[in-house]
């Protein structure tokens, strides 16, 4: 049931987004990675989710904020059974690591997907990376991480709007990078967002 | 149907059969890198036209309800392949909404219910005026005028211009109007085609290297010249005289080709090669039915003008 529910969800956003994917920098191999994306609609997860190849997807656990998709029993059947989501706190308390949960789908061989702005932007801007990404890749310093940049997604439910526009999302996957042997935070969330906007244009000129 | 219409589809599908054994041929003999780009590009395009010609088929057949689903669906698709190229700004967001889930719905419906007097100008006068009063309200004055030519010419391409195609279903001509559509889609892709094989066996010299840099002068006469022939030979789909046919067919020739070089032009500017990438060889809906949107307005006053009872 729970299984059909997530293929119907993906379908769906096929059919009105075009999810699609472009694997530039690597291939859409089924192996623990994290991904991580630009931020700046709700249909970011999905789109992502729908843009991966079936056996990358059902490896793959988006990280959502539980203040906006733990805060009604929609959300979090959306969130959790239909994206398989794992839900953080923004705003952890003292002394505890929200990236808990995350860092254990990774120790149990599983991928995760994060948006590293860590909230939506409201213009084509790709915010300044929050630091979870930099503490994830210290953590786990085998894993590759994943560039992706999503076009379009502004565009099709921009902040504030819930009319979608069914224009045609890509999701261009870019070349993994690892933390480098003493690679200061700064640095690394800066190259880490370089390899994001990099990743952006393109359209269909290949 | 007629007849004729038989023998016109057997024609059709032996043609395919023998550009896919060509195909086939042509794949075992290539050996260059170049040569099996160009080979393996021809393939997935002949594969493709046997899916679209299943596709028209079939909803021709279906009827007449089938058709116009069809082509809303077409529409569809060359307008969202339209925005996923051309920049829009927030303000836009409603006129885009407006534009795939209002108007293009409207446009099919007023078609479907042969409302031809609100039909013509719905888009060209009513979305005109209302899109742009729309996209006041969010206050966004940046490259106002520049936006707002955008919407209406992604509306009057994909949606106005298609829609006229279909609308064909309406004309009463004392020939079934179904075929008056088979008609003008198979001369204007026959154009296209045979532009494409005599480009590819002949072309020397580039008609406009800026705009579409496929397109050869000799391709062009060539193809033109054999689809206007098979579109005099096809009178009898029509109430044309071949006459009439030859001259028809010339206007659909010239018309479907500026259709080509003008939706080509949009793609330069917009660096683009291809508008999408649903139909494997061809590239996008829209790169597919670029010449339809200039020849079936065209076409479709021709016949409602001269040949309707």
């Amino acid at each position: 049931m729970i299984a059909l529910v997530r293929r119907l969800l993906v379908l769906l956003v096929r059919i009105v987004v075009g999810a699609r994917s472009e694997w530039r920098g690597c291939a859409p191999d089924p192996i623990r990675r994290i991904y991580f994306a630009n931020h700046n609609s709700h249909v970011d997860t999905v789109a992502v989710m729908a843009a991966l190849p079936w056996p990358v997807r059902r490896l793959t656990h988006p990280v959502a904020a539980r203040d906006y998709w733990g805060t009604n029993a929609f959300r979090r059947f959306i969130a959790e059974k239909g994206l398989r989501a794992v839900l953080i706190e923004r705003k952890p308390l003292p002394d505890s690591n929200p990236l808990a949960p995350v860092e254990r789908l990774l120790e149990e061989g599983r991928s995760v997907l994060i948006f590293p702005e860590g909230t939506r932007s409201s213009n084509d801007e790709i915010a300044p990376f929050r630091s979870g990404i930099y503490r994830l890749a210290c953590r786990f310093p085998d894993v590759d991480l994943v560039p992706i940049h999503l076009d379009n997604l502004q565009r099709i439910l921009p902040k504030g709007s819930w009319l979608i526009v069914p224009i045609t999302c890509t999701a261009r996957f870019g070349k993994p990078l690892r933390v480098e042997p003493g690679e200061e935070k700064g640095a690394f969330l800066a190259r880490a967002r370089a390899a994001v906007i990099d990743l952006a244009g393109g359209g269909h000129t290949a | 149907m007629t007849s004729f219409f038989s023998i016109v589809l057997a024609a059709i599908l032996g043609l395919l059969a023998v550009a896919s054994a060509i195909g086939f041929i042509l794949q075992r003999r290539a050996t260059e890198a170049g040569s099996v780009a160009t080979v393996q590009n021809l393939n997935a395009r002949i594969r493709s036209w046997w899916i679209m010609v299943a596709v028209f088929g079939g909803a021709i057949l279906l009827g007449d309800t089938a058709v116009v689903i069809l082509f809303a669906f077409l529409s569809f698709m060359a307008l969202r392949e339209f925005w996923t190229l051309t920049p829009s700004r927030r303000g836009d967001h409603l006129a885009l909404f407006l534009s795939f889930f209002v108007v293009l719905p409207v446009q099919y419906v007023l078609l479907g219910t042969l409302w031809y007097g609100l039909f013509a100008i719905f888009i060209p006068v009513y979305a005109f005026l209302i899109l742009p009063a729309v996209a006041t309200l969010t206050g966004d004055v940046n490259e106002f005028l520049a936006r707002t030519a955008r919407v209406q010419w992604g509306l009057m391409l994909t949606v106005y211009s298609i829609s006229h195609a279909p609308a064909l279903l309406m004309l009463q001509t004392g020939t079934p109007s179904a075929l008056l559509l088979v008609y003008l889609v198979i001369v204007v892709q026959l154009s296209d085609v045979f532009q494409y094989v005599w480009g590819k066996l002949l072309g020397k010299h580039r008609f406009s290297p800026n705009i579409s840099p496929s397109k050869t002068l000799e391709g062009l006469i060539g193809g033109g010249a054999s689809a206007i022939l098979v579109g005099t030979l096809l009178y009898r789909l029509t109430p044309f005289s071949p006459l009439q046919a030859a001259a028809i067919s010339t206007v659909i020739v010239v018309a479907g080709f500026f259709g080509g070089f003008v939706l080509s032009a949009i793609k330069r500017d917009l660096n683009a090669k291809d508008w999408g990438y649903v139909i494997e060889g061809h590239g996008g809906v829209l790169d597919r039915l670029d010449s339809i949107t200039f020849a079936s307005p065209l076409f479709f006053h021709i016949v409602r003008y001269w040949f309707t009872t």
